[in-house]
């Protein structure tokens, strides 16, 4: 933990806050892609601490929010029948599908189960022979690695009744999304660090490129954040664009080879919806047809006419995009609370909404009441 | 954002018909929790004790005799027995020390016992041999009891009710609703042990160092506070929630915000490295053995030195602040000075994905 507490000393993120003041001239707005980031940056109260000019937007970098209501909705109804045991990480279960979440049907009886992992996932399938196992594969590079590792050791071992019900997204095409987005006005990405762990960051040369926007790999705590802050601050003001690693304790160019090798045997490109954002092309990742027997929408196709619709109140799209703040939200707080989410950004610990509504629902009435003293 | 809001009246606007029926966030100790609370029990069933909502009744049946504490706990832990206790002494602890919170002297428990078909008769032995040592520790008589069966599978081995009543001395005012602005917040010790060393069994999860539950009577420490100062306003055990429900709780019920220093929190090196992992906020782990206490600025140094002299005190730490801006809201300064709203979890925590 000392390790850590290096990162989160006060004085020296102050010192690195005091440069970014000293450096920027303009307004600028720069997007962190990942939810992770978005929750460290609120919870330390960073956001405050910057100065007027730089405008940090949060990124699509949220596995739980960007999951599709349809898959939500083809997964509670898998849960819900009395064969299967469906697992998932936590905070899945409390993302809303059109009529009810996961933890509603663990209430009705069905037998949902929180993993840390998806080997104990494969665990479950071999401890219930008679029961088929479905798997919630979602996320991005992340937890792509351990999730391909999991449906390769279940082909190893025979286990027929192991499944995923798979919705992984991958990062780069979704920057790309943004910045061809007519609306969008991003000057710099702050990259993803955990992200960048597994993949590296040679995939973002050529965004560099082609849009001049700065891409700056930032870590998870304030000193990380920052440090890269005030590297994408230096770029942008002297007017350069470039890739640099701002997270060089975790990340190399090239990522983690191991990794990338067991995805790319297990999944391949394929385009994914985004909730709230649409469809973007080669966005996502799909079982090989040689691991194809392991996919829950084919093992039970019966799901794949379910095609709901999303709320018409619930703006997470365009919070996701880094059109609008989760506050500008006329829902936010009111129709929409992390108990009773409208939409995705309000329920998982990385989803923007839900950081907003944790940690600063009342910022801008506390530094008011802070002035007047 | 803040003409939005009116903090002081703000409750979740959508009602509790949302979930047609019971889910486990409605037990978590947070906001969920509280909704039942009051949307559904309080406005059935009020009155004037209950309506104080605090861990213990305070009663008083006539002028001459002392008050009494009046509380009760249910205990359904999984798994049954973990690192540092067993259901048992929890059941006595749960309620010695709700009825602690009042200022009182524990003295007299009831057990009733649910008992699920198939329970291991060793298991059973094993757990009521502790919880009669936790009572003796407790100077409490168990008076009462009863005994169920449910079918297997209709209970998780063993469900423990224990309901407690105590002796308040007269000089002692203690409820939820006594903050003052001005008033020291003192927390008893590190938080998140007990939650964490479930987790930590219940996941399979090894650590360095081996957490142990911090399960506890606390009422010895509240007799040796009360020795130090009478200007002990509120207190409060930070079972389910951990200490963001108690300070929400505190703050709300006294009409007074709560500002704290997140640095000042005491917290072991395990617990936290274990939080870090799981990604949890080490502020919303239960606790079995941790108090929070408002007391009065002037004597809160004494109160702390006191703490200080008991084994369950030694790390009791000052870590902020009653103050009358936003009020029924908690404000903690973070590590690098910025500021954020601890508000009360919203359900189950839920380990977040990556």
């Amino acid at each position: 933990m000392k390790y850590l507490d290096v990162y989160r000393d006060g004085e020296l993120t102050n010192k690195l806050l005091a440069e970014i003041n000293h450096t920027v001239t303009q307004p600028w707005k720069i997007m962190e892609v990942c939810g992770g980031q978005t929750h460290s940056i609120i919870k330390s109260g960073l956001d405050q601490l910057l100065p007027p000019e730089i405008d940090l937007v949060h990124g699509p970098g949220c596995p739980v929010c960007v999951t599709p209501l349809e898959q939500i909705d083809k997964a509670i109804a898998l849960a819900s029948q009395p064969e299967i045991i469906f697992t998932s990480y936590g905070d899945m279960l409390r993302v809303p599908g059109s009529e009810k979440d996961l933890f509603s049907v663990k209430a009705a009886g069905g037998d949902v189960r929180i993993v840390y992992s998806p080997l104990d996932a494969l665990r479950i399938a071999q401890q219930n022979p008679e029961k088929t196992i479905v798997f919630f594969g979602i996320g991005f590079e992340t937890t792509a690695p351990a999730n391909a590792m999991a449906v390769k050791q279940a082909k190893n071992l025979g286990l027929e009744n192991f499944t995923m019900l798979v919705s992984h997204v991958t990062v780069p095409p979704a920057i790309t999304a943004i910045m061809e987005s007519p609306h969008v006005q991003v000057n710099a990405f702050l990259a993803a660090g955990h992200v960048c762990t597994v993949m590296g960051y040679w995939e973002y040369q050529q965004l560099v490129e082609k849009y001049h926007v700065p891409v700056v790999v930032m870590g998870f705590e304030p000193v990380d954040i920052a440090r890269a802050i005030l590297i994408c601050v230096q770029q942008l003001e002297s007017g350069q664009a470039r890739v640099e690693n701002a997270y060089a304790r975790s990340v190399d160019k090239g990522g983690n080879q191991p990794a990338q090798n067991i995805i790319n045997q297990v999944f391949e490109p394929t385009d994914r919806a985004w909730r709230g954002i649409g469809t973007i092309p080669e966005s996502g990742y799909r079982l090989r047809d040689a691991y194809k027997h392991f996919d829950a929408e084919l093992r039970f196709p019966e799901i794949q006419t379910i095609n709901p619709q999303e709320s018409s109140l619930c703006i997470s799209g365009l919070v996701l995009q880094g059109l609008k703040k989760p506050n500008e939200c006329p829902a936010f707080g009111n129709e929409c609370t992390p108990q009773f989410p409208l939409g995705a950004t309000m329920v998982s610990s990385e989803g923007a909404c839900a950081a907003y509504y944790q940690y600063g629902r009342y910022s801008s009435s506390l530094q008011e009441q802070e002035k007047s003293q | 954002m803040s003409e939005q809001f009116d903090i002081s009246s703000w409750t979740c606007p959508l009602p509790l018909q949302n979930y047609p029926t019971i889910v486990m966030g409605h037990g978590s100790g947070g906001r969920m929790m509280s909704d039942l609370i009051h949307h559904m029990f309080l406005p059935l069933l009020e009155n004037e004790s209950l309506n104080q909502l605090g861990d213990s009744a305070v009663l008083e049946l006539n002028s001459e005799s002392p008050r009494l504490a009046f509380s009760t706990d249910s205990f359904v832990v999984h798994p049954l027995i973990f690192p540092g206790g067993n259901i048992g002494d929890l059941a006595v602890y749960g309620t010695v020390n709700d009825l602690a919170m009042a200022g009182a002297l524990p003295r007299y428990l009831s057990a009733a016992f649910i008992l699920e078909e198939g329970l291991p008769m060793d298991t059973l032995g094993q757990i009521t041999t502790t919880f009669a040592q936790a009572a003796g520790n407790s100077g409490v008589q168990v008076v009462t009891g009863d005994t169920k069966v449910v079918d297997k599978g209709h209970g998780d081995g063993l469900f423990i009710n224990t309901t407690g009543i105590g002796l308040i001395p007269p000089a002692v005012q203690i409820a939820p609703g006594n903050a003052q602005v001005g008033d020291a917040v003192i927390v008893s010790g590190t938080i998140g042990d007990h939650g964490m060393a479930i987790m930590s069994v219940r996941e399979g999860l090894e650590f360095e160092t081996r957490i142990l539950s911090d399960t506890a009577p606390l009422h010895e420490l509240v007799e040796t506070m009360l020795a130090a100062s009478l200007d002990i306003h509120c207190l409060r055990d930070a079972t389910r929630g951990g200490l963001a429900a108690a300070l929400n709780e505190l703050a709300k019920s006294s009409r007074i915000g709560i500002s704290f220093e997140e640095g000042r929190v005491p917290l072991q090196p395990a617990v936290k490295a274990a939080c870090e992992m799981l990604g949890m906020d080490p502020f919303y782990v239960a606790n079995e053995g941790k108090l929070v206490a408002i007391v009065k600025s002037a004597v809160a140094e004494e109160v702390l030195a006191a703490m200080h002299s008991h084994p369950l005190g030694q790390q009791a730490a000052i870590i902020g602040r009653v103050v009358a801006e936003h009020p029924g809201m908690v404000v903690s300064k973070t590590g690098i000075g910025g500021s954020r709203v601890v508000d009360l979890p919203a359900g189950e925590l839920l380990p977040r994905i990556c």
